[in-house]
């Protein structure tokens, strides 16, 4: 093979990401001499919006921060508002809660495997593409897409930016008779999640094991979601106000997403980092079903995310379930709350892995200052790194077309939301 | 471009947004692969639809324009597109992000960003219609499948929809939802707000935050002393103003005078 030979490829959009980003790739004599993941959406400054409004204010802002992942923005920032407040919700309003960011999680997690994921590893450019041979697949992740929009609707009005909840619960309870109508449907799509599971374990996934730190919430008893401490593979174990002084978020001047280390290196979050961490917290019957396949957790195999996405389908769904079987309508939706100044931290997760919100509240309940941690500027110099030792993995000497599609399809496995971390992918790969 | 083709040839773009006006394509369900077959997506990049430089009959713009790069991907965009139509407030009306024309976003990137000499941004964030001709506008933020599937089936048919800019109230009316603001002191934002959400929070109990953008003929002041009347104070009426359309004149005027009176 000839050293000296130069290829760039060049493309302007990378398809199949929420939002827009590029990606610079140098390969030298078959080595990879520069890599850098560039996000240049244009920075939206929600921190600065924020400050001197009210909590419910807050709450229906933040949304905005991302349309695919609202219900995470508005539960974070709803948590940390009622810890400093010391805001007792009762037992309705943390299980409605719950199911609420069950319907996120469902969504958003068949939108990403249908919609985004899929297609690369079955050789399609887009989900309408797939459909011609898996129409019943693709129809079949459609249905549990929408499920899942309409449990969030349910609490929220809509699916994206809901307008349900507020500081002390949710403005609304659904009657007896809606609940009953999706708790049926939730139950007829127990079979689909068990498809679905089934799918992903069968799909041909490259073997791509990686040394990488997992982090994730994890809580006494339950799957985490709303609640837990932060704690690593490594051995963290912090509680959401001691982020700060172990996580370090810093600015690259490739990105206008902010980076986040642990201690300095790269970390993975999202549901890989969530079931490697938290695996004894899943189901007896999800651990029956698994051992079915030849797929251990804690896995170190990155494209492993999308089977950990449909056992979180298949988790949400029986949690759901569980949690909207003694549903009784109530007028009680929400506690009142009086406010108290000092410093709110709150972590839950969100989809795509750990989101951490801090706001400094003065003694009128405003909002004096905001920091705000999303998943994927957590994952970022991550994806780097797996970007870099999957195509060493692959190998370098392969053809542009692949090494291209392995760096994207690394990209699509992380579900990175580019709008919440500032937007739009451009590959560009230059060999020396 | 293949001539016996005779469906719609359509693109969806994104500029600084969420990406939640989108969703109301990939949120479709089922019929997403309906709408797939009758139109023919060439360009959506988080559909997978890649080309984006060949002529269509609809462009829909989500976002709005805050760097010079955007500034002239639109111009290109509205070059090669037969009608453009916006979708959501971001596009429509500059959306939340906008918020920052009324401060100095130069000293907001110097707070968040410890290097903000490699940020690239442009002082202001505004709407499209600022930059290209814009033949149609879906408000909301977000809009919703209702109103992109109307759009859709009217400029299949050759038309336009009725543009809805009737005030949220009329829609309680017909919906005969009990007004929040007479019956609970709510400050609602319906009396400003144009209809098309299907006035969902006041169905929920809450008052109307103004999602849908600013109606016609709308009478801030007025509904500024009612809000003082019910117990807002001149900040807390000002906030409500300027939220997701705060680059609307109107409320953008009547906002910055009640901060002023805080």
């Amino acid at each position: 093979m000839n050293d000296s030979r130069s290829i760039s490829i060049h493309v302007p959009v990378l398809a199949r990401v929420e939002g827009e980003g590029a990606l610079d790739l140098i390969i030298e004599n078959d080595l990879i001499k520069e890599l850098k993941l560039r996000i240049f959406e244009p920075p939206r400054l929600f921190e600065k919006f924020l400050e001197e409004r009210e909590p419910d204010q807050v709450i229906d802002m933040v949304a905005r921060i991302c349309g695919i992942c609202p219900v995470a923005y508005q539960m974070t920032a709803v948590h940390a508002i009622e810890s400093l407040f010391k805001v007792e919700v009762t037992p309705w309003i943390r299980n409605m809660r719950r199911v609420f960011y069950c319907g996120e999680w469902l969504q958003s997690h068949a939108l990403h495997i249908h919609l985004l994921a899929a297609p690369d590893f079955l050789g399609f450019n887009s989900v309408t593409e797939m459909a011609a041979d898996y129409a019943s697949e693709v129809r079949r992740g459609l249905r549990l897409q929408t499920l899942g929009n309409d449990l969030i609707a349910l609490f929220g009005a809509r699916s994206v930016h809901p307008v349900g909840a507020c500081t002390g619960g949710f403005y609304h309870a659904p009657s007896n008779e809606q609940v009953k109508a999706i708790v049926t449907r939730l139950q007829q799509a127990r079979s689909d999640a068990n498809d679905l599971l089934h799918w992903t374990a069968a799909m041909p996934l490259p073997d791509d094991s990686q040394d990488f730190v997992s982090v994730a919430l994890q809580h006494d008893i339950e799957y985490p979601m709303n609640e837990g401490r932060i704690i690593s593979s490594n051995g963290l174990n912090i509680g959401a106000d001691e982020f700060n002084a172990h996580f370090r978020e810093m600015q690259i001047p490739h990105s206008t997403a902010l980076y986040s280390l642990l201690h300095d290196q790269p970390y993975l979050v999202g549901p890989l980092a969530r079931i490697n961490l938290n695996t004894d917290r899943l189901p007896e019957d999800l651990h029956k079903l698994l051992d079915q396949y030849d797929i251990h957790f804690p896995s170190q195999n990155m494209f492993h995310s999308m089977i950990a996405r449909a056992i979180e389908i298949r988790l949400v769904i029986d949690e759901a379930i569980r949690l909207l079987s003694d549903y009784q309508y109530t007028e009680q939706t929400a506690v009142n709350w009086t406010p108290t100044a000092g410093t709110a931290y709150a972590a839950t997760e969100a989809p795509r892995g750990l989101l951490w919100h801090r706001y400094e509240m003065n003694a009128s309940g405003l909002v004096e200052q905001a920091q705000i941690v999303p998943p994927t500027s957590q994952n970022q110099a991550r994806i780097e790194e797996d970007i870099k030792l999957s195509l060493q993995n692959l190998g370098l000497n392969q053809s542009e077309d692949a090494i291209r599609l392995r760096a994207e399809t690394v990209i699509r496995n992380y579900d990175p939301c580019i709008s919440c971390a500032t937007h739009f992918l451009k590959l560009s790969v230059t060999r020396n | 471009m293949n001539n016996s083709d005779q469906r719609l040839r359509v693109a969806v773009h994104k500029f600084s947004s969420c990406d939640g006006c989108q969703l109301a394509f990939l949120n479709l369900g089922e019929d997403l692969l309906t709408l797939s077959q009758r139109l023919n997506i060439v360009f959506f990049a988080e559909a997978g639809m890649m080309d984006e430089q060949s002529d269509v009959d609809i462009a829909f713009i989500e976002g709005s324009i805050s760097t010079a790069k955007d500034a002239q991907r639109i111009r290109n965009i509205r070059e090669h597109s037969r009608t453009l139509v916006t979708i959501g407030a971001c596009a429509t009306a500059g959306g939340l992000q906008a918020l920052r024309n009324l401060a100095n976003a130069r000293d907001w990137v110097q707070a968040i960003y410890t290097h903000p000499e490699h940020i690239d941004t442009l002082d202001t964030v505004s709407p499209i219609a600022e930059h290209v001709k814009v033949d149609f506008e879906l408000w909301g933020c977000p809009i919703n499948k209702r109103q992109l599937m109307t759009l859709i089936n009217n400029v299949a048919l050759g038309a336009f929809p009725f543009a809805e800019t009737d005030k949220l109230c009329m829609q309680c009316k017909r919906q005969q939802l009990p007004c929040v603001m007479v019956t609970k002191g709510e400050p609602c934002m319906g009396p400003l707000t144009r209809t098309g959400c299907g006035a969902l929070c006041p169905a929920f109990g809450r008052d109307c935050y103004g999602c849908y953008g600013p109606a016609e003929n709308i009478n801030t002041e007025s509904l500024a002393q009612r809000f003082s009347g019910i117990g807002l104070l001149p900040e807390q009426i000002s906030q409500r103003f300027l939220s997701i359309y705060s680059h609307d004149k109107n409320l953008a005027d009547s906002g910055l005078q009640w901060k002023k009176k805080s």
